[in-house]
């Protein structure tokens, strides 16, 4: 079987596979959402943190509620990295330095999952499975919780309720992350990924050296880190592992696993509006996005571009053999197009266009299908955005699903689009004139800036993933980088809810012919358009001097 | 417009560069603050480029300032022939003992009675409390017919500065001088009192957001241009800027709006607010008086039905023959009808006896000089007067026929030598002016629903909505039923219209999101609504309406083609800054540009031209269409975002050949 074809082969079944789980899926989590019932096993949950979880929540409630829960994880994940050495299972690893747990915690309560560390000579078992194990489930849920208030936002009428935080909380973790990502490890376990609490192993090499071999309960947490779009891996060197991703069949799980949940929301979405072809339009707009990424990535990395890589067929420098150049276009393009940030290949390596390519992908806000809950978001941001300016261009003023986009709502918008370019900007702005950037650079000239520019792009739009290359352990580096993630994850966070509050006071405007319909295929290539508009305006410049001057080289 | 009318509004546009009146616009004021900075870098190290630079950034402001200056001059022609009836008056004021005082017009106030008599010019907007005059009302609407008005009733409105053409009244003064109809007007046609609509509001929260994404990504290029070895003088800095905010759209925003209103008062509609314009183009449902809108308001003619057996020549010559003296808009319209179906146009007998209408009999007709008697009415009256008990079937059932379609039918009989007989009836009709339904199907399109709002009762009202093709009918309507349905609506989400003129339409005209006050109506009317059609045409509604749609679709199109636009500047200018950098770039200059610096040049050159090139549209608004919102969207889309995306690159090529060509070797 040729390359090619096993690549175009995975595809189909990756499709079809997401495919046959969209309605299901998504009609589930709206049901279990919208429900009004608890179960057994959720009520002592609320009974015991003291929440009626059939009382609804005000817009400034379910936000102080959403900070408050992460605030609080922030503290207790920092504490258990710093304090690791206490802890049973730590493997006889130190606590983190201060800069790194702090990043390290940040990184993980804001769904990004950037990694200043190596998990395999850093952490121990407890701060891997009680630490960033159980903020890979909820802050997942955290991202999930706030798409819903903002489809609530336009599903109420004349109301402030958003629903309760701490149900939509409870109920995404206990009744959709957790049963996924169990039969997720198992079958991951079945594909030969490594689910042990045994200690390292010391081999001798054949070489006659020696090497330390660290197993540990990994496949568990390898199915939540792709289910939840995390991304932190068990070992440094994450999906490229053998012990994380073993296999073609591992890797095909994997990318499953990340798109499944983003896919199956923009079903939600449809099913929580009561307009199915509302939710395909959505999945349109991020379909063709996701295809025309993977193709240019596909493109440029099977086709063989300089001497070395013509010697090798591809351009082989960085990447698995195990799984080859398709499979690690997939993977990157799935990776960065979700805010997963899992890599199964060594993004540094990746040729000027693709890894070009991917970094746009989390230019893009990433919408593309975007990281569980906050796709979703993203994308109706940027719906509202198409609808502002196209809408007026049909002799109304702007709404979107019935409701009117005014003042107050563009305030929020604005403030919206302009966060993560600001925060990634003004970042590699601030890092790129300090002279000590140049030394923690892995290359000279635009390459060594393009790992700049990802690196703060990764973090502002909770990715994750690493170009790789640049040194970022230094105090500066960790601080700016988790700042970015803090600004990058909750300023957006509170400005959806507050937006979604203002949506939901409003009345619904009953849709006539005069209203711009917005479940077509001419509004979803609308959408694809201002997407790629706002973001090619915002980042011209600087892919202009990191990427684009690469490839065009 | 022309270029002189631009060449004129240019000291207008040169004093609006105060920094006060620029601060309003944000984008226009980064401008501003772009232009005052190169000016200096260029007085610093001057050189042919940042001079040449220098000059367009100006340009760039003062072209959008001209824009406002033409759009606003377009009404100061008005308000200058409006001041003119605004003259000093003296008036007569009527104090409580009976005597007159002469006072200023200006002096008068809320309460004060005034007298006015023919040739005199009325002092201040009131009502007329006593008498009746006609009154010439040219020096606001600019229609020359006088019109009536008179105490109590709903045409009891003067307003100051019209001329009373015959007879004496007496008003009550009900707006202080400076607040009066005639103040408000000037003030709005000029645009001084113009405050920013909400939907403007919006689209400058987004115009600034991307302002501030730009400002912030031109503000970090320069440590990364210093890292990628090509530092970058300011003056480039600037000029990409000022290339990448939306200026088009910023310069043309208000020139936009005030273009909307004098439309709006081109078909002499005068809107009291911006918001009011805005709302219009939303209107979801549309409350339409039937009289006068929908219908000719008067009955008229629309068949003979003749009695069996009897020839239609006969009816139809008889009915004319009674109705030629008859000078009802009924009779009239049953001469006209017999004509059509072709009667000979003959005049009256001589010695005819015309029998005119009386309450009591409620028929008319004619006494021939041969004895022969013509008579026309409602059956029951013919019946008593042919002294019969019943009609011959064939005409009863007509007759039944014609109520139940909402008609009135109109018996027709003759008593001569033969004795008395009925020969048939005259089917009069509310008319639908013709092209209503067309309309209404148009208005169905737009997603609006039209409903008609009439006395009559409910048979008759529901045969005229169904002719006229209405989606909803409200018969017997009261004021109070007028309310209910408004807010019925507006529970539902829809934006209401509706236009009024009697007091008692006040509170309707008061809650309708657009309220369309006929000037010949009350004050308390006017007061209430938000809108004043100065022509009296309750027609005007669907005109306003399109207007309100024609605004919003101007402002989404040209903000479209301002983004749309940047794609290309981009495409000009980054090349030029970094091809010494990463001689790769090169390939991105698909125009193949002479230089960098006359890349950069033209780029600004071109942003300023647009300007000026879109004025045009801006005034005049993009071409209203009645089409569905997709199809709608899908033609604004392709033609100002692609536009959009297009023109720049064509334009800044044209600029920089003429560049080259002119200066060639200075770039």
């Amino acid at each position: 079987m040729s390359d090619a074809f096993a690549g175009v082969l995975s595809l189909l079944a990756l499709v079809a596979l997401l495919a046959l789980a969209y309605r299901p899926l998504g009609d589930y989590i709206a049901r279990t959402l919208e429900s009004p019932r608890h179960t057994r096993f959720e009520r002592p949950l609320y009974r015991l943190a003291g929440v009626n979880p059939d009382a609804s929540q005000s817009t400034r409630s379910y936000a102080l509620a959403v900070v408050g829960f992460s605030a609080v994880s922030l503290i207790l994940l920092y504490v258990l990295l710093v304090a690791q050495s206490f802890l049973p299972y730590s493997r006889g690893m130190d606590g983190m330095p201060w800069d790194m747990a702090l990043n390290t915690a940040v990184s993980f309560v804001t769904n990004t999952n950037w990694q200043s560390y190596a998990g395999e000579s850093t952490l121990g078992w407890t701060a891997q499975a009680v630490g960033l194990a159980v903020q890979n489930f909820v802050s997942a849920a955290v991202g999930i919780a706030v798409a819903v208030a903002l489809i609530r936002g336009f599903t109420r009428n004349r109301s402030d309720q958003l629903g309760n935080f701490w149900v939509d909380l409870v109920r995404v973790t206990v009744r959709v992350l957790l049963p996924i990502a169990f039969v997720g490890a198992v079958l991951l376990v079945i594909g030969g990924v490594v689910q042990s609490f045994s200690a390292d192993q010391v081999v001798d090499t054949i070489t006659g050296g020696q090497q330390t071999i660290t197993t540990g309960p990994a496949a568990s947490q390898e199915a939540i880190k792709e289910l939840g779009t995390n991304g932190g891996g068990f070992f440094n060197a994450n999906s490229a592992h053998p012990f994380e991703n073993p296999t073609g069949f591992t890797n095909l799980l994997e990318i499953f696993l990340i798109l499944l949940i983003p896919v199956a929301l923009t079903r939600t979405l449809g099913t929580m509006l009561g307009n199915h072809r509302q939710g395909y339009a959505v999945l349109g707009a991020m379909g063709v996005l996701f295809l025309a990424s993977l193709a240019i990535t596909t493109w440029a990395e099977v086709g063989a571009h300089g001497q070395s890589a013509q010697a090798a067929g591809a351009a082989m420098e960085g990447k698995e053999t195990r799984l080859g150049e398709w499979a690690s276009a997939l993977f990157a393009t799935a990776t960065t197009g979700t805010s997963t940030g899992a890599v199964n290949a060594a993004h540094d390596s990746l040729t000027p266009t693709g890894g070009g390519a991917v970094l746009v992908n989390m230019m893009l806000g990433e919408v593309a299908p975007g990281g569980v809950g906050a796709g979703i978001y993203g994308i109706l941001v940027m719906a509202i955005l198409a609808v502002f300016v196209a809408g007026l261009m049909v002799g109304r003023t702007p709404e979107l699903l019935g409701k009117k986009i005014r003042s107050t709502e563009m305030r929020y918008i604005a403030l919206y689009s302009l966060t993560t370019p600001a925060v990634v900007l003004v970042a590699v702005g601030i890092a790129i004139a300090l002279p000590s950037t140049s030394d923690a650079m892995g290359n000279p000239g635009g390459h060594g800036f393009s790992e700049v520019v990802y690196a703060f792009t990764s973090a502002a739009n909770n990715n994750g993933s690493a170009f790789g290359g640049i040194t970022v352990t230094s105090t500066f580096f960790q601080l700016m980088l988790a700042a970015a993630m803090l600004l990058g994850r909750f300023v957006p966070i509170l400005l959806v809810l507050a937006l979604a509050g203002s949506l939901a006071r409003q009345g619904r405007v009953p849709a006539t012919a005069g209203t711009l319909p917005t479940h077509t295929p001419l509004f979803a290539g609308l959408l694809v358009g201002v997407v790629l508009v706002m973001t090619g305006l915002t980042y011209f410049p600087a892919l202009a001097l990191g990427p684009i001057a690469e490839a065009l080289a | 417009m022309t270029l002189s009318q631009l060449w004129s509004q240019l000291p207008t546009a040169l004093a609006k560069l105060d920094p006060r009146h620029q601060w309003h616009n944000p984008v226009m004021f980064v401008v501003l603050v772009g232009s005052i900075l190169t000016t200096v870098l260029a007085i610093a190290d001057p050189s042919a480029f940042t001079i040449a630079l220098t000059v367009w950034l100006w340009l760039t402001v003062v072209f959008g300032n001209l824009a406002e200056a033409v759009a606003e001059g377009r009404g100061k022609a008005q308000a200058a022939s409006l001041r003119a009836a605004r003259k000093d008056t003296v008036a007569r004021r009527l104090d409580r003992d009976g005597t007159e005082t002469l006072v200023p017009g200006t002096e008068l106030v809320i309460g004060d009675l005034v007298v006015v008599e023919a040739g005199e010019v009325i002092p201040g907007d009131g009502d007329v409390v006593e008498g009746i005059a006609s009154v010439d009302e040219s020096a606001i609407t600019g229609e020359s017919a006088p019109v009536i008005r008179e105490a109590g009733g709903d045409r009891s409105a003067v307003t100051g500065g019209t001329t009373v053409l015959s007879d004496r009244i007496v008003v009550s003064i009900t707006a202080a001088p400076g607040s009066t109809f005639i103040d408000t007007m000037i003030a709005l046609v000029e645009g001084t009192s113009r405050r920013k609509t909400p939907n403007e509001n919006a689209l400058t929260i987004l115009l600034s957001s991307l302002t501030i994404v730009f400002l912030l990504a031109v503000a970090t290029l320069a440590p990364m241009a210093d890292y990628a070895g090509a530092p970058q003088r300011t003056v480039v800095l600037v000029a990409l800027l000022v290339c990448l905010i939306p200026t088009t759209i910023s310069a043309l925003l208000s020139a936009i709006g005030i273009a909307g209103m004098d439309r709006l008062v081109r078909v002499n509609v005068l809107a009291m607010s911006g918001r009011a314009v805005e709302a219009a183009g939303d209107v979801g449902t549309l409350l339409l008086d039937k009289t006068g809108t929908i219908t000719y308001g008067n009955r008229r003619a629309s068949a003979f039905v003749p009695q069996a057996g009897l020839d239609d020549a006969v009816l139809r010559d008889t009915a004319r023959l009674s109705s030629l003296a008859d000078p009802t808009p009924e009779g009239r319209s049953i001469v006209e009808l017999a004509l059509e179906r072709g009667a000979t146009d003959e005049p009256l007998p001589v010695g005819a006896t015309i029998v005119e209408f009386s309450a009591s009999t409620r028929m008319s007709g004619l006494d021939l000089p041969d004895g022969t008697q013509i008579r026309k009415g409602a059956s029951s009256a013919v019946l008593a007067w042919l002294d019969q008990t019943a009609l011959p079937p064939s005409v009863e059932s007509a007759v039944e026929r014609i109520s139940a379609d909402g008609g009135t039918p109109l018996v027709v009989a003759v008593r001569d030598a033969a004795g008395g007989r009925v020969l048939g009836v005259v089917h009069l009709k509310d008319v639908v002016k013709p092209g209503m339904s067309e309309r209404f199907a148009q208005l169905r399109a737009m997603g609006i629903r039209t409903v008609m709002v009439t006395g009559d009762n409910a048979i008759t009202a529901k045969a005229i909505a169904a002719e006229a093709g209405v989606d909803d009918v409200l018969a017997e309507a009261t004021p109070e039923d007028k309310l209910a349905y408004i807010r019925h609506e507006q529970q539902g989400g829809r934006l209401v219209a509706m236009t009024g003129d009697g007091t008692n339409d006040a509170p309707a005209l008061a809650a309708a999101d657009v309220g369309v006050a006929m000037s010949s109506g009350t004050s308390a009317a006017k007061e209430a609504g938000n809108m004043v059609d100065l022509d009296s045409d309750p027609t005007k509604l669907i005109d306003v309406v399109e207007i309100g749609k024609q605004l919003l679709v101007t402002r989404g199109a040209l903000t479209t083609f301002s983004v749309a636009n940047d794609v290309a500047k981009y495409f000009a200018i980054i090349p030029a800054m970094f091809v010494a950098a990463y001689p790769s770039l090169d390939s991105l200059d698909v125009m193949r540009l002479h230089s960098p610096e006359s890349a950069i040049l033209s780029a600004v050159v071109f942003n300023a031209l647009v300007i000026v090139a879109l004025i045009p549209l801006a005034l005049r608004g993009v071409r209203h269409r009645v089409a569905s919102a997709a199809g709608l969207l899908r033609r604004n889309l392709l033609v100002y975002g692609v536009g959009g995306l297009l023109a720049p690159f064509v334009g800044i090529k044209v600029i920089d050949l003429a560049l080259a060509t002119l200066f060639g070797s200075a770039l």
